[in-house]
């Protein structure tokens, strides 16, 4: 009798997930697929034709659109990685935990166009860096007269995905490392006679590499299809792949839809191309590092390297903390001219002036965000639970359905959805936008929680079930309160993912549903930098106190038990 | 003749001060097994990683470590060539089984070719004929723990610590795998040091035993 219930609760759930997550995205891929080839019967076009395709590559600029767009994709993704693995090439120098708390947090919690701006602030002719050295050390007293932001090779942008991607792969090779005992393979590298950078590099990395593979995917996936971090940082005529598809989606002529749809449909291609070079490369490297070995050289250079390039991630940190820094410093100004170092008179009239403006659309950030997360974090329980009733089966074909959404780049099936949404009445609510993040969030949601729950002794269960309890008594009164702390830091986490959503707000929620994250990248081209530095530091600094919450509850409610240390961390 | 000697080698904790091992004089004679005895937590394998080098806060050591004519208390790991192996053989999975001894091997033996006599003639003294393309995973318990020894005395160290590293192997296989260790060592002629808390151990290495308990002081 039990055993058909667990079946019943697994086919229900497998049926939830893929209803509300797998078929969405899969229409949204087709309602993109055919536009691209000429079928859109919304618009009238119903001749299945290439014309899309045609404007697609006659476009002027095309080609240089798309080298832009594979350079920023690779380089960005090369030295994110670069820099991440260099941090942890000198295990003893660098504390975690410090790291952890100081640098990773913000920099985590923060949207991407957060630190976009701050960046933007920080680095343009007029911005901080400027004025930090003029005139005394520059002798500037007028900001110099070079293209630093937007340029059209696209370096400010590698920037601002370097300096956003470098902690989120520091966090996922960290927690890769804590499932090895690498401190043993280090140790016993460095006997055989290799450094610590050879150690790392070429004993301790080849074993985690395949744990973080996905994400790396991820992360290059996120560099090639990026839409807002673009705006803000890259090049702008022509301007990346992901944001000449959204211009011609927003285009006043509907005939551009079709354009639009080729243009996805480019860019998907465009990435899942670049994943496979990106794994070709892989097998490359493995090829060439056991030649590498095979002369039992011991590298040594290996050890300068590492610490180069852990110079290189350390300054990569300090930019992006230096840029949220900036962001707040702006929201404070009253008035600050070139090339003074810091604002000339200070004030908080700017956020009470622009309150009736931000009030609203951190009101609706809040909704979204509360409600994407608290409903894919009771999906994401929910999955998890009817893993450990079932056994645990079927874990790997979750892990490539986790990562399809992350995989995939927005704009594949963000327009197509729009485009089945506007069947419904629900395009341009806050529903659907709030469904449409769970999209992004249900995935972050997973990837935070399944380590822990899997981690969790069964024994607490089956010591609980020979006492009587049922299986849901247990889930509520056992597990939920031990996992307590990763629960809420998931929340977290899926808070922070739905707060930094830009794509999918802007194009289900049809420009009507406006968010601080919407706000603070249409105000980024040519605002006023007070109002954009409000908007900024809200963005940076609301996913930031949910997760200082969510960190601080668990130890406040276990202060009085040993056994919840952990907890309390 | 290269022998190990330890000289006032003391070893703390940092935070609370307590001393874990208190002045150790120690010397072990190349060619033969030192053994070191002591409940678990007494610090005998600090004493090897503090040898080794990897010795990691909070746990802090003072004294010298000499070998030969060297003083290796002062140099970096990887320059120590001190062979240490663990009671995980900690075999590279990223590697075969001659990716593994080619990777301990020294670098002073030059050449492909030569290199892979090398190993191919260590793994058939050890009765592992052939195992040079095979998978480190594919290995029973007692077949790792050989190649993890010839990985380390490849790398020609000048003294070998040994950190329990019989403790989990299956009692069948145990004698087996002590008595090739204790072989190859003397073979090489080097100084050997090991840790446990296994008498049977300790009789069968045949040298001095000293139990670290006596070496803490509160």
């Amino acid at each position: 009798m039990k055993r058909r219930g667990t079946q019943k609760q697994a086919i229900v759930v497998a049926a939830l997930l893929c209803g509300g997550f797998l078929l969405p995205i899969l229409a949204g891929l087709w309602q993109t697929v055919l536009p691209a080839f000429g079928y859109l019967p919304a618009i009238g076009a119903t001749n299945v034709n290439l014309d899309a395709w045609r404007n697609l590559f006659s476009t002027p600029g095309f080609g240089t659109s798309v080298g832009v767009t594979v350079f920023v994709g690779f380089s960005a993704t090369f030295l994110a990685l670069v820099a991440a693995i260099a941090f942890h090439a000198h295990p003893r120098v660098r504390s975690w935990t410090r790291f952890d708390s100081l640098f990773a947090t913000p920099l985590l919690a923060s949207p991407h166009a957060a630190i976009a701006i701050g960046l933007a602030f920080l680095i343009a002719p007029s911005g901080w860096l400027f004025r930090l050295v003029s005139p005394e050390l520059s002798g500037l007293s007028v900001p110099p007269d070079v293209t630093i932001v937007n340029d059209a090779a696209g370096l400010a942008l590698i920037f601002g995905l370097v300096v956003k991607e470098t902690p989120f792969l520091i966090l996922v090779i960290g927690a890769a490392l804590n499932q090895l005992p690498h401190q043993f393979y280090r140790a016993s590298a460095r006997s055989l006679g290799y450094g610590p950078g050879a150690a790392w590099v070429l004993v301790v990395f080849p074993q985690i590499y395949p744990q973080i593979r996905l994400a790396v995917y991820a992360v290059l996936a996120f560099s090639l299809s990026v839409v807002d971090v673009s705006v803000i940082l890259g090049p702008g005529t022509p301007p990346t792949i992901a944001v000449q598809t959204l211009r011609w989606y927003s285009a006043a002529d509907s005939e551009m839809l079709l354009t639009a749809s080729a243009s996805a449909v480019f860019l998907t291609a465009l990435v899942i191309g670049a994943i496979l070079l990106w794994w070709l490369a892989e097998r490359v490297i493995v090829f060439s590092s056991t030649w590498l070995l095979a002369c039992g050289a011991r590298h040594h250079w290996l050890n300068f390297v590492a610490k180069a390039h852990s110079a290189f991630g350390s300054v990569m940190l300090l930019t992006g903390g230096l840029s949220l820094v900036g962001l707040l410093v702006w929201s404070m100004t009253w008035r600050w001219n070139f090339p003074f170092a810091l604002p000339e008179s200070w004030s908080l009239a700017i956020w009470s002036r622009s309150m009736g403006d931000w009030s609203s659309a951190f009101m609706a950030t809040l909704w979204i965000a509360v409600s994407s997360s608290l409903a894919s974090l009771v999906a994401a329980i929910a999955v998890l639970e009817t893993l450990d009733r079932s056994g645990r089966k079927g874990m790997r074909a979750l892990t490539i359905f986790i990562y399809l959404p992350l995989i995939l780049p927005q704009a594949a099936f963000i327009f197509g959805l729009h485009v089945a949404f506007l069947q419904s009445d629900l395009a341009g609510t806050m529903p659907a936008v709030a469904w449409s993040h769970m999209l992004f969030v249900f995935p972050y949601i997973m990837l935070a929680l399944t380590d822990p729950w899997l981690a969790l002794d069964p024994r607490f269960a089956r010591a609980a079930a020979s006492l009587g309890h049922t299986p849901k008594q247990i889930l509520l009164h056992v597990k939920l309160p031990i996992m307590m702390r990763p629960v809420l830091t998931a929340f977290a986490i899926g808070f922070a993912v739905s707060v930094a959503q830009y794509l999918p707000t802007l194009v289900i929620g049809e420009g009507r549903i406006d968010t601080l994250t919407t706000e603070a990248v249409a105000l980024s081209s040519g605002g006023d930098r007070r109002v954009i530095g409000v908007f900024g530091t809200l963005q940076a600094l609301l996913p930031l106190v949910v997760y200082i919450i969510a960190r601080t509850v668990p130890a406040f409610v276990f202060a009085k038990k040993k056994g919840m240390a952990g907890a309390r961390a | 003749m290269t022998a190990l000697e330890l000289k006032d080698v003391s070893i703390s904790i940092a935070d609370t001060g307590r001393r874990l091992v208190a002045d150790l004089n120690l010397k072990v004679e190349a060619g033969s097994v030192t053994t070191i005895m002591g409940p678990s937590g007494s610090g005998k394998s600090s004493l090897l990683a503090f040898i080794a080098g990897h010795l990691e806060p909070p746990l802090r050591g003072s004294g010298t470590a000499i070998c030969g004519e060297t003083e290796i208390s002062g140099l970096p790991p990887e320059l120590r060539k001190i062979g240490i192996l663990f009671q995980d053989d900690m075999l590279f999975p990223h590697l075969t089984v001659g990716g593994n001894l080619n990777f301990g091997l020294s670098a002073t033996v030059r050449g492909r070719r030569e290199r892979m006599q090398r190993i191919e003639a260590a793994l058939s003294r050890s009765g592992l004929d052939g195992f040079a393309g095979r998978d480190p995973a594919s290995l029973s318990g007692g077949q790792r723990a050989r190649v993890a020894l010839l990985r380390t005395l490849l790398s020609e160290p000048r003294a070998l610590l040994l950190d329990e590293p019989f403790s989990k192997l299956d009692a069948t296989m145990r004698d087996d795998i002590r008595d090739f260790v204790f072989m190859q060592a003397a073979e090489q002629h080097i100084p050997v040091l090991l840790v446990t808390h296994d008498e049977e151990d300790a009789r069968i290495a045949m040298g001095p035993v000293f139990d670290i308990s006596e070496y803490a002081r509160p």
